[in-house]
């Protein structure tokens, strides 16, 4: 074994999107020494491409709004599968984390008041993101990064060493936790720049990796979304939850196929955009599903009114949760009424001004016009769904963000169960700092209360060097871009927006090929900076991340948010008791099931009696009469 | 519909290295990162490259296309002719790592000593009232992706290697006055501008403005406004922080409800 590079701190962040890096600040603010480490460049990560905004119920622009309402639009959009725990801890703290933001410098858009303004979004009842423009993840990530820097000119002026209390490990990419006696001890990975190995050994290790988008073809994920953390977290002993509930946002570019998969945000439609299939009709009026039936408009006139008017008028249907919307989507291309390149319009320029369009959704006209030579604001977009976000993720404790590996802590999209079987758009971001900062935090009371710090011993870190550099010498042709392209081939098809079961073992079957021809796989060149190496390292985790979403899509016999089964269509309230548990037994993903917890009776008491029916079985419905505050 | 190009792309590391020519099959729509993935999927899989979101949004992509510093990602093929040769170089200013990878860390480093944003001590968080046209002036230097083409394209640095430990380039200078006019922001960095920053070294050549993809305009928005207050605090006699900054900081409030403790 070479020598290996060696580091030791109180707190190891992994991942530098939002969640990762609030953790990282709230850990140093608690006066623990933390590295964050990432696979890009720093300010590079997945957050910077998220659009649409941060939802928290500030209530600046409709006073109405206040943290119960987002906790139930929160239940509703995820179809009661979330933990709720989870749900009431996310609306209640939102706000405050968004106004901790300011005071890092952020600039949102602001209100006539000069307050922060709020827009509209699919499922929240009321305007709720916080955002500017459509580049609210931009500038989620660099005030962020631009308070880790403040912290370091603190830690400066005291110390005279910026890297005192915060050091950065960019471009460094973590192939193992390491743990000893079953706890967290640390992580090793290696310098994408040169190759060389480095460890960090630390008793709390938080996970902040972000999704798996790139196990399918079609996504809105950046290279960095091969599902390390939920295979690390798995790996090292923790258990993920609800793996088969994927989101398919509605609205993916569709053309040119290079492009195919990139985000076309929700607030085009938040702002008035309208869906229309190829007969000019806007079709969103014929898939209300019944649990929504009062909340939407059933008439154009109706839904047009309340972009003016929201008090006395029910909202349009094109902003129903996601997985309503694509699903729709996908049943109008499927009879035949789909777009020339197989997707559905999506259209702004009839309905705003020119002026507004490039003002309000500045990145989408560039995106358009710069990748597809379309002029939003003059013609429709074409637009289908692209997998987008993985509810499910490594199972936490919901107030610590701990996961069952004691030491090692999770927040943001790699963690599970705020969002249930669906995120509502902006609820992630919100998730980001909520969830960041518990961990943070968490990790920081973790290592406070620890008496010994495990110690790392050289044969667990030659066997991390081995696994890592095997690419290297597998004897077998197999090219890793290829065997990528068919895994994403395979999950699209077969484990994609609509399931079924002879397709899914299908898809299993194929997974443990994948698994043999991963084995076969070598790499050429040297360790310096070569993507083929890094490839064949991302695929194992792609490969175990897809088999946990193949067979929990598999089990779950129901239709619920991001999980649709054309054999099960309907939603079961027997199914919605139960988590669906995944952890790694040494070969592959293993499941099994986890009674939910039932839900506080006074958070309970926020929804009226008959909505709980659409979810509850008859035996958890409550006695109280309908709750007066709506 | 499809074709096949002609590509020369730059392979090598910080010992050395040089152009590699490459024919790569293109179709209909695709862009330059496109086909540098086509080479590392079917040619060249060790290739190095730097991406991320593939839509503009990250600034990770940057290199010179045809001696431009362009986003891959955001370049299409159909800007170029079917029988033209496409040249893909790493960007100059920073030193190579590896084919078009390039070490990038003076950004960061300069990054890191632009006094950081400090708001007035006894606001609190939730109280913060700004308006809009108040907010705009930063936001528009607030839309940068951290491509760093603009330092890269900066003659003070490109072209003069010395100037890396004095000058900051473009991208921190138009920091320095975005929080500058942060309308809540109660520090002066002109002094730092100088000193640190090197703000003298822009001579206004506006290359940078030329090849920001966010399109926004240093030069005009950012670098000469924050020249003309040095000046200001230069020519002024009576000179001190604290008055400068009552001027300078009351003449932009204009929000409605704006707490005591700024004005
Ligand atoms: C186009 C788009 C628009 C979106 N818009 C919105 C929106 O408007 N509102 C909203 O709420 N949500 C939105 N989302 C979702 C939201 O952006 C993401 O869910 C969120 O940013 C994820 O943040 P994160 O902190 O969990 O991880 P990320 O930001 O994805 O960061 C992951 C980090 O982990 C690092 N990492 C991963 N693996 C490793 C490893 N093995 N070793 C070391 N480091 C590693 C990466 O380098 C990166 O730094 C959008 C998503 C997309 C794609
Ligand atoms: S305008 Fe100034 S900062 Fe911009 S490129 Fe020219 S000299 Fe450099
Ligand atoms: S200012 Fe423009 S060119 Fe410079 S780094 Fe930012 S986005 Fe890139
Ligand atoms: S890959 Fe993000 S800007 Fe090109």
């Amino acid at each position: 074994m070479s020598e290996i590079e060696r580091h030791s701190f109180d707190v190891v962040v992994i991942g530098a999107g939002g969640a990762g890096l609030r953790a990282a600040i709230e850990a140093r603010m608690q006066g623990k020494r933390v590295a964050i480490v990432c696979k890009s460049l720093f300010g590079k990560a997945h957050t910077v491409m998220a659009e649409g905004g941060i939802a928290a119920a500030m209530g600046n622009v409709n006073s109405h709004d206040n943290w119960q309402v987002h906790f139930r639009d929160t239940m509703r959009g995820g179809k009661f599968l979330n933990s709720w725990r989870m749900a009431e801890l996310h609306a209640k703290e939102a706000p405050t984390r968004v106004w901790e933001l300011e005071t890092y410098g952020a600039l949102f858009d602001r209100t006539p008041d000069g307050k922060i303004s709020q827009r509209n979004f699919g499922g929240h009842e009321y305007p709720r993101l916080a955002h500017v423009g459509d580049r609210s993840g931009l500038e989620l990530i660099r005030t962020l990064q631009q308070k880790i820097v403040s912290l370091q000119q603190e830690d400066y002026r005291e110390t005279g060493d910026y890297e005192a209390k915060i050091k950065i490990f960019a471009e460094v990419t973590i192939t193992r936790l390491l743990t000893v006696d079953g706890r967290a001890a640390g992580a090793f990975g290696y310098y994408r720049e040169t190759g060389n190995f480095v460890t960090f050994e630390a008793p709390a290790v938080v996970l902040a990796t972000g999704g798996i988008g790139k196990t399918f073809k079609v996504t809105s994920g950046s290279w960095e979304y091969t599902g390390d953390g939920h295979a690390l977290a798995m790996r090292a002993g923790a258990t993920t939850l609800n793996m088969e509930f994927i989101q398919f946002h509605p609205t993916g570019m569709v053309w040119p196929p290079s492009v195919k998969g990139i985000l076309v945000t929700e607030s085009v439609r938040g702002d008035g955009g309208v869906l229309t299939n190829s007969e000019g009709t806007r079709f969103m009026f014929n898939y209300i599903p019944d649990v929504f039936k009062d909340k939407y408009a059933t008439t154009p006139e109706e839904a047009d009114r309340w972009y003016t008017d929201p008090d006395n008028n029910r909202r349009p249907p094109e902003l129903l949760p996601r997985d309503e919307v694509a699903r729709a989507i996908n049943s109008e291309v499927k009879a035949g009424r789909g777009t020339p390149h197989g997707g559905v319009y999506l259209d702004v320029s009839s309905r705003l001004p020119a002026e507004v369009i490039k003002k309000k959704l500045p990145s989408m006209w560039h995106q358009f016009k710069e990748l597809a030579d379309v002029d939003i604001t003059k013609e429709a977009m074409e637009v289908g769904p692209t997998c987008h976000y993985v509810m499910g993720g490594v199972e936490v404790d919901p107030d610590t963000q701990q996961t069952l590996l004691p030491g090692l802590f999770a927040a943001g999209e790699v963690s599970g169960g705020l969002h249930g079987s669906n995120r509502l758009g902006g609820n992630s971001l919100s998730d980001l700092l909520v969830f960041g900062r518990r961990a943070g935090l968490g990790a920081a009371e973790y290592v406070e209360a620890l008496p010994v710090r495990p110690a790392v011993d050289d044969a667990m870190l030659a066997d991390a060097e081995a696994e890592a550099l095997a690419p290297f010498s597998n004897v077998g042709d197999e090219n890793p871009y290829t065997i990528h392209a068919d895994l994403q081939n395979t999950m699209n098809d077969l484990v994609g927006i609509i399931r079924t079961e002879s397709e899914m073992v299908d898809a299993l079957a194929r997974l443990q090929e994948f698994k043999v021809r991963v084995k076969n796989s070598s790499v050429k060149g040297g360790r310096a900076f070569n993507p083929g190496w890094h490839l064949a390292l991302d695929l194992k985790n792609m490969l175990l991340v897809a088999e946990a979403v193949a067979k929990a899509s598999l089990d779950r016999q129901e239709s619920r948010g991001g999980h649709t089964r054309d054999d099960y269509p309907k939603m079961s309230d027997e199914w919605r008791k139960i988590n669906i548990i995944c952890r790694y037994d040494g070969e592959g993903a293993v499941i099994e099931h986890q009674p939910m917890q039932p839900m506080r009776p006074d958070l309970l008491e926020l929804f009226d009696v008959e909505e709980l029916k659409k979810y509850l079985t008859a035996e958890e419905l409550p006695t109280h009469d309908a709750g007066s505050d709506h | 519909m499809g074709y096949t190009a002609k590509f020369k792309v730059w392979r090598g590391d910080d010992t050395g290295g040089g152009i590699e020519d490459f024919s790569v099959d293109v179709n209909e729509g695709e862009v330059v990162l496109d086909i540098i993935h086509r080479l590392q999927a079917t040619q060249a899989p060790d290739l190095a490259v730097r991406w991320n979101c593939k839509a503009g949004k990250c600034g990770s992509c940057s290199a010179e296309v045809n001696g431009k510093p362009r986003l891959m990602c955001m370049t299409r093929m159909s800007t170029f002719t079917e029988d033209e040769t496409i040249t893909v170089t790493p960007m100059r200013t920073f030193p190579v790592i590896r084919d078009l990878v390039t070490d990038v860390s003076y950004n960061y480093e300069k990054a890191r000593m632009v006094p950081a944003f400090a708001p007035p001590a006894d606001l609190a968080p939730g109280d913060y009232r700004m308006a809009q046209v108040d907010v705009e002036r930063s936001q528009e230097f607030r839309k940068c992706i951290e491509c760093f083409m603009c330092n890269n394209v900066c003659h003070a640095v490109r072209d003069h290697e010395e100037n890396k430990t004095t000058f900051s380039g473009p991208r921190f200078l138009m920091r320095i006055a975005e929080l500058d006019m942060h309308p809540l922001d109660t520090v002066d960095r002109r002094e730092v501008a100088v000193e640190d920053h090197g703000v003298g070294y822009c001579n206004i050549t506006k290359c940078c403005t030329e090849v920001c993809p966010e399109h926004i305009k240093i030069t005009d928005n950012a670098i000469i406004p924050l020249k003309e207050r040095i000046a200001d605090k230069k020519y002024d006699p009576i000179f001190s922080i604290a008055s400068l900054f009552k001027r300078n900081k009351e003449g932009r409030q204009s929000a409605p409800d704006t707490p005591k403790a700024t004005k």
